[in-house]
């Protein structure tokens, strides 16, 4: 089993497949897991769905840095991230972090680390689909970036 | 010299273009925006001084004041918003 995979896709994904994969390794006593959902407001009322674009190759490479960056910080078994693109109908999954580790402190942050710079730094871009048809692009917004600021 | 420009998000909708082969004597990011400006309309206002956005060469963030080369792959995007 490759202990630290980035996926980018369109299909949807099982959640509880991709944890099931990370608890089998019996040296990881701690799981965690972050998945971000399709909600029903964004910058706009009535969300009916995304369109998730990416930068192909600049995402992989972001985010296995990303990740890298995590294991020099805390102690990890393994990580997991998919992040889907194209159409997202409301309530489907859009991201998804698993973490593992001998310890939940180091699960737990390298998490929540690797959720706060995926959001600030790789390359996908999100556009809001209302129920009546109209769509826009997400603005990024300051309190992401505070959120990534405070690991330095 | 020759780049491969990469525009993504609200910035291929606004230019009409998700990429372009662009033959330029743009020595720096800098440069380059300056040559792309001069095309006026969208061009002008999306990529004006102090607008929000990225560049990256080769795949990887850099500043504006960061050189080219022949054959680079260049792209321009808005601030990320995934996750």
């Amino acid at each position: 089993m490759q202990p630290f995979t980035v996926r980018i896709q369109h299909e949807v994904f099982d959640c509880g497949a991709e944890i099931a994969r990370l608890s089998a390794n019996p040296a990881c006593g701690a799981v965690v897991s972050f998945s971000g959902l399709v909600r029903d407001y964004g910058d706009r009322q009535d969300i009916a769905a995304l369109e998730l674009e990416h930068y192909p190759g600049m995402t992989e490479n972001t985010l296995h840095a990303i990740i890298q960056q995590a294991r020099e910080r805390w102690q990890l078994q393994a990580a997991t991230i998919i992040h889907r693109v194209g159409r997202l109908a409301l309530g489907e999954a859009i991201v998804l972090v698993v973490t593992a580790s001998s310890h939940r402190k180091d699960a737990f942050a390298a998490a929540e680390f690797l959720m706060d710079f995926l959001k600030t730094e790789a390359p996908f871009w999100k556009k809001e689909i209302q129920q009546d048809g109209s769509s826009y692009w997400v603005e990024a917004k300051a309190s992401d970036q505070h959120a990534a600021g405070r690991w330095q | 010299m020759k780049l491969d420009i990469l525009y993504f998000a609200r910035l291929k909708d606004s230019f009409g273009m998700g990429n372009e082969q662009l033959d330029t004597e743009a020595a720096s990011v800098d440069e380059l925006l300056i040559e792309l400006r001069q095309r006026g309309g969208n061009w002008s206002s999306e990529l004006a001084a102090g607008k929000a956005f990225r560049v990256a060469r080769n795949q990887e963030l850099v500043r504006l004041d960061a050189t080219l080369s022949d054959g680079d792959e260049v792209a321009i995007f808005p601030p990320v918003t995934g996750g």
